[in-house]
Parts: C-alpha cells; structure tokens; sequence
C-alpha cells in the first residue's frame, strides 16, 4: 500500500506504449497486482490501452515502452512518443533488442512474405526488426522476455525517488551463487547461457535445475566465444551452438555476433564434409 | 597427531549429530543438492552422503558412487562455511522516515541459531582462520560476522580422498585438519570407525556426551596412512616460492591476455572461493514505501561496475579483472594480512565453467617471467 506520508500533490503521469511485442511486458505492470494500488498511489495512469480506456492527453512525465519497430509508421510513431515523453523507459527484450521477431534480420522478409500471406502486397514490414534505442534516445533499458516484476517496481521507485535504478548488469551466475545454486553447468553438464547473461530474473531456470536462456540479453562483458567453445568441446553441434543465442535476443549485438560465427564454424564443416 | 584420540562407530556419529542440535546447533553437513555435496542444515545422519564420492576437475563435478561405504569421501563441498558465516546478502540496518525525520528500527535483523560444521576439512578450516583475520582481527571488526562467528562449533574431518582440483599441500595445508577445530574426525572404513581427536574443551564435552573408547595403535597408524596416502596423490601444485614479486612483476605479462579471452567474467570464481571476501552496500528503497533498508551484497572484482569510479570503470577488459583477482589473492594479500589469500581447495578451478586453473596460470606466468623472479625453470 502507498505510504500516504509520502504523497505529493503532483503525480508523476504514466504511458504505455505497445510496438510489435506479445504485451507481456506491459502485462507485468498489471501483474503486479499486490503492489498495483501502490503503483496508482505513486504515478498517475495517464494512458495504458490494455488497462483502461481512459486516456489522459500528453505530454508525459514518463513513458514505458513495449516492442520493437518493425514497420514506417512505428517509426514514425516512436518519434512521436519521444516529443511527448520527459523519461522513455524500454520494457523486455524486443523494445531493448529487436525480440524474437528480429530472426528475420538473418533471413530474407519478402520470401516469408510471399509464403504466409495470400496478398503481401498489402503488408508493410521493414526489413529488419530493431530496438526503440535505433530510432530515439532512451533513457533506461529494462531487460527481460518477460521483464522482472521486480525490477518494473524498482525502476518506477527510482523515477519516483530521482535517483539511480537499481538494476545489475552483471552475469546471472552472481545471483545463481548468491542464491547458492549449485553450477548446472558444472555439475550437470547442462548448457547454460548464465554465464554471458544479464542478471535480473533470480536466476529462475537455474534455480528449477535448468540451463538459463539468456532472455535478460548480454551481461555487460560477455564473452559468448569462450562460453560457446565450452559448450562445443563439451558435445553441443556447431548448429545447436548458434541456435541458442538465435531467441529473444537474437539481434543483441554480442549474441548476434556470436550466432553469426557458429553460423560460419557450420558452414565451414558442411563444407569439408562436402569434399 | 594429538594424544588421547578416541574411536566413535556410525551409531555415535549418528549420537554427535544429536547431541549438537540438543545442544541447540542448526547442524550443518555434507549433504546431496543439486547434484553436488553441499554443507546445509541436517537432522540427522540420513541425510549425509554415504557411499557417495565425487570427481572434481577444471569445469566439471560428477558425483559418484564410492562403493566402500564411506559418508565423508568427497572433497572440498560447493558450499561450505563461508555462505553461513559471511552470508551473500545480509541486513545492516532498516529505516523509517516520518516527515522530515528519519530513525533506524532495526540494526540486527534476524537473530540466529548458533551453527556446528561437522565434516568441514582443513581447507575450510584455513579459509576460515583467514576471514578471521580479514573479518575479525582488525581494528574494525565486522560484528555481525564476529557474532555468528564465536558461537561456532567445528567438527573437522580428515580428506581421505581429494579431488584432481585439490592443491593444499603447496599452499601450507594438507588434508589433515591440524588447528582451529573442535573435534577432527578421520574416517576408517574397514571395519566402518571414526578415529576423533579432540581440540578444544567443548569438543571434549560433546565427545562425553556422545561416548567414545580410546583409539588403538592400530587406528592411529590408519589415520597416519591415511593421510599420507591423500597428501601423495594429490598432484596437482602451485608454486608459492616469490609468488608476490613473480606477480607484482608480471603486470603486462601476455599471460593475461590469453587468459581474458577465456574468462566469463561471470564471477563463479570469487562465489564459490572461501576467502574471497569483497561485498557492495546497497540502498533498497521500494516504491511507496517510507522503509529503506541498507544491505551488504557479495560483490565480485570480475564485475565490471566494482572498479567503477568517477568517469567510468578502471577494469573494463577481462583480462584486468583476472589480473586483479590472481595478483590480490596471491600477491597483495600477503602485504595486506601477511599470508597466501588461497587455501588451495580447488574450487575456482572445478566450477569455473570454462574450467581456468589458476595454477596452471601461475606456472604460465613464472615461465614467462624474467629469471629474477621466475625462479627455476
């Protein structure tokens, strides 16, 4: 519950903005239920489709934005929200990264055009899917597919409080030992991307004895070569070595450039074997 | 091998693990998680590892089956005293704000049961004498630590069979728990006995309550084949003659690079190292609330916002924080608490998932080094 002690007369007003994303994220905001009254206590809900029809007209103290941009208008439209913004916050791997939808950045958009759809001259798609930080300067990335409720939280407190989020960008391995999980990787031999990802989620699949799958993006030095000639020595194919940087940040500049030499290491061996 | 040594069977190992907890220890003991030996909380002596050993090498840890029976054959566990002691994140104080006024509610947090390590080794036991000394001898105690620390019981027992990861003999030790302990126990499996010396008056007190006979010539002369056996086969080593110069000396030895284009950076190393000691303080304020809580966290020299100051982090490469963590551990700490900063436990070489061995660094760095401080080849 907002501690009423700390209520100002001026509310700080919210957005919510979608691009092309699942809405889990902004979803996460809505799922925060226990602490939603708290939320309402401390910004003023201003506009949030998926939350209200009540829209409150702009500017905005601060906005949160869901999804990449993977058409002209978005493009247009992010720079719209921009103008209208004093804070843009990016929520979870496709407004920080390009999502899962950037897997068309490895591949060839007209053909997967002209396949799925009867008339794709009525599409208007770019060719790439990109992070809103490619089309607007952003004033905090937040993590995640999906985002942490937890650090949504914190983030908002910082904005709230003016001071710095509290947010690690180190690896997910710091919060996995320090929750004293045992090493999966070590111990198990399961592949696990913890070691060149970002901290933010508890180490949750580590936790259930699972390999973590990098959906919080890169840690902020990640040596995705050395982990992926680990995962290789140890008995993964090339193929399979490529495909796990190949998911909700696949176009995060680090997993893309590691993806990209897996790609060529499979190349180079389909081609030996060709001889 | 002290005087006086007596001899315990299963049923009064299975009595120790009592009488600690009626005494009012949370009994903390070998035990299977996660696929691994980890020293947590037992009630009883089901719950620790018979039979099971493990295999310990750079980047991996199996468990196996011993066959012999065994409960204590394994080496070093993942967790041992350190997360107990010294936890990875732990209150220092909660705050209120009422207006313009501010109060501290709680200074303490949550108060804890005093805590008996049984079947911790001498690789343990010397990275504990050193948290003390970083920790507790100085001239600004960590009190929280000294508290949790004085109320300690210490059930050691001897590393019958160590891992390829192990190298304490060359850092000082030896698989035989020499000081610092309550009771040290050394395991014979045939028949199944405990040969147990005592170290301290309250050891003796428990070893009364559980009862005891006195060791026979025979069992001491097991105990001493035992360890020699253990110290002969571990054959991994690291060099410690001139280490701080070798170090201090080999700042832009090209030995960093090639071994900062193999390290994560992800921090494994310094989680799981039971001397590794630095931590952050945060401030944790949640939205709405008038409660902030200031907060000690484990914190790592391979993250790269730990060298952050004014205008950025001074170790942005990985190399540098490798750098950093070898040449503290092994060289300044000797200036800075005048002993090794490594216990050689092997840790940091098995759970490393790129499996970085830090000897064989040490050795890449004395073959690299000019003769003056490399020493023989």
């Amino acid at each position: 519950m907002f501690d009423e002690s700390l209520k100002s007369s001026a509310l700080p007003k919210l957005a919510v903005w979608k691009f092309a994303s699942c809405d889990g994220c902004q979803l996460s905001l809505l799922n925060c239920e226990e602490e939603l009254l708290t939320v309402a206590g401390a910004v003023s809900i201003a506009y949030f489709p998926e939350a209200t029809r009540g829209v409150v007209e702009g500017p905005y103290d601060v906005s949160l934005v869901e999804g990449s941009v993977t058409s002209p208008e978005e493009i247009e439209r992010i720079g719209q929200i921009r103008e209208m913004s004093k804070t843009l916050v990016t929520l979870g791997a496709c407004a920080t990264s390009g999502g899962i939808q950037a897997l068309r950045n490895f591949a060839d958009v007209a053909e997967f055009r002209s396949i799925v759809y009867a008339h794709p001259e009525y599409l208007s798609t770019l060719a790439r899917s990109t992070p809103i930080s490619a089309h607007v300067s952003v004033d905090f990335e937040l993590r995640g597919c999906p985002i942490d409720k937890g650090q949504l939280l914190e983030v908002l407190a910082a904005l709230v409080e003016s001071r710095r989020p509290r947010i690690p960008t180190y690896s997910v391995c710091a919060e996995c030992k320090r929750r004293g999980n045992v090493c999966v990787m070590v111990a198990n031999g399961t592949p696990c991307l913890g070691p060149v990802t970002q901290a933010g989620c508890g180490a949750l699949c580590p936790t259930y004895e699972r390999g973590c799958y990098g959906c919080f993006g890169p840690q902020n030095t990640p040596n995705t070569a050395a982990l992926s000639d680990q995962l290789v020595a140890a008995g993964m194919p090339p193929e399979v070595a490529m495909r796990v940087y190949r998911t909700f940040n696949a176009a995060a500049e680090p997993f893309r450039r590691e993806s990209e030499r897996q790609e060529r290491a499979v190349a180079v061996a389909g081609k030996g074997a060709g001889r | 091998m002290a005087d006086g040594a007596r001899i315990i069977g299963r049923e009064q190992l299975a009595r120790l693990v009592e009488v600690l907890a009626a005494r009012g220890y949370a009994v903390m003991a070998p035990t299977v998680r996660g696929g691994a030996v980890v020293l947590d909380e037992v009630h009883g002596v089901d719950e620790l590892p018979w039979d099971v050993g493990d295999v310990q090498e750079p980047g991996s840890y199996r468990l196996t089956e011993r066959g012999d029976g065994a409960v204590f054959g394994q080496a070093a566990a993942v967790k041992a005293i350190k997360p107990v002691l010294f936890p990875p994140d732990e209150l220092i104080w909660r705050g209120h704000r009422s207006g313009t006024q501010f109060s501290v509610t709680d200074r303490e947090g949550q108060p804890q049961r005093p805590v008996a390590f049984l079947g911790v080794r001498s690789c343990d036991l010397r990275a504990l004498a050193q948290h003390d000394r970083v920790l507790a001898d100085r001239a600004f105690p960590d009190t929280r630590y000294l508290r949790r620390r004085e109320g300690v019981f210490l059930a050691a027992v001897t590393c019958a069979d160590p891992a390829d990861a192990c190298f304490c003999t060359s850092m000082g030790g030896g698989p035989h728990p020499e000081e610092g302990y309550d009771l040290a126990l050394t395991e014979l499996v045939d028949p199944h006995r405990f040969v147990v010396e005592i170290g301290t008056e309250l050891g003796a007190q428990v070893l009364a309550e559980v009862g005891s006979e006195a060791a026979a010539p025979e069992d001491l002369a097991a105990v001493r084949d035992q360890i020699a056996s253990a110290t002969e086969r571990m054959t991994r080593s690291m060099d410690t003659d001139g280490l701080r110069d070798l170090l201090y000396a080999s700042a832009e030895s090209p030995v960093w690079d090639e071994v900062g284009n193999r390290c994560l950076t992800c921090m494994n190393c310094t989680m799981v190292c039971p001397t590794c000691f630095c931590t952050t303080v945060e401030d944790v304020s949640s939205l709405g609330s008038a409660d902030a809580e200031r907060r000690r966290v484990w914190d790592s020299c391979f993250s790269e916002e730990f060298a952050h100051i004014h205008g950025g982090s001074l170790r942005t490469e990985a190399k540098s924080r490798y750098r950093q963590w070898l040449t503290h551990k092994l060289g300044a700490w000797q200036d800075q608490f005048d002993a090794l900063g490594c216990v050689g436990c092997g840790r940091c070489i098995t759970w490393c998932p790129v499996g970085i061995d830090l000897t064989a660094e040490v050795a890449k760095l004395r073959a690299a080094a000019p003769l003056s401080v490399g020493g023989a080849r």
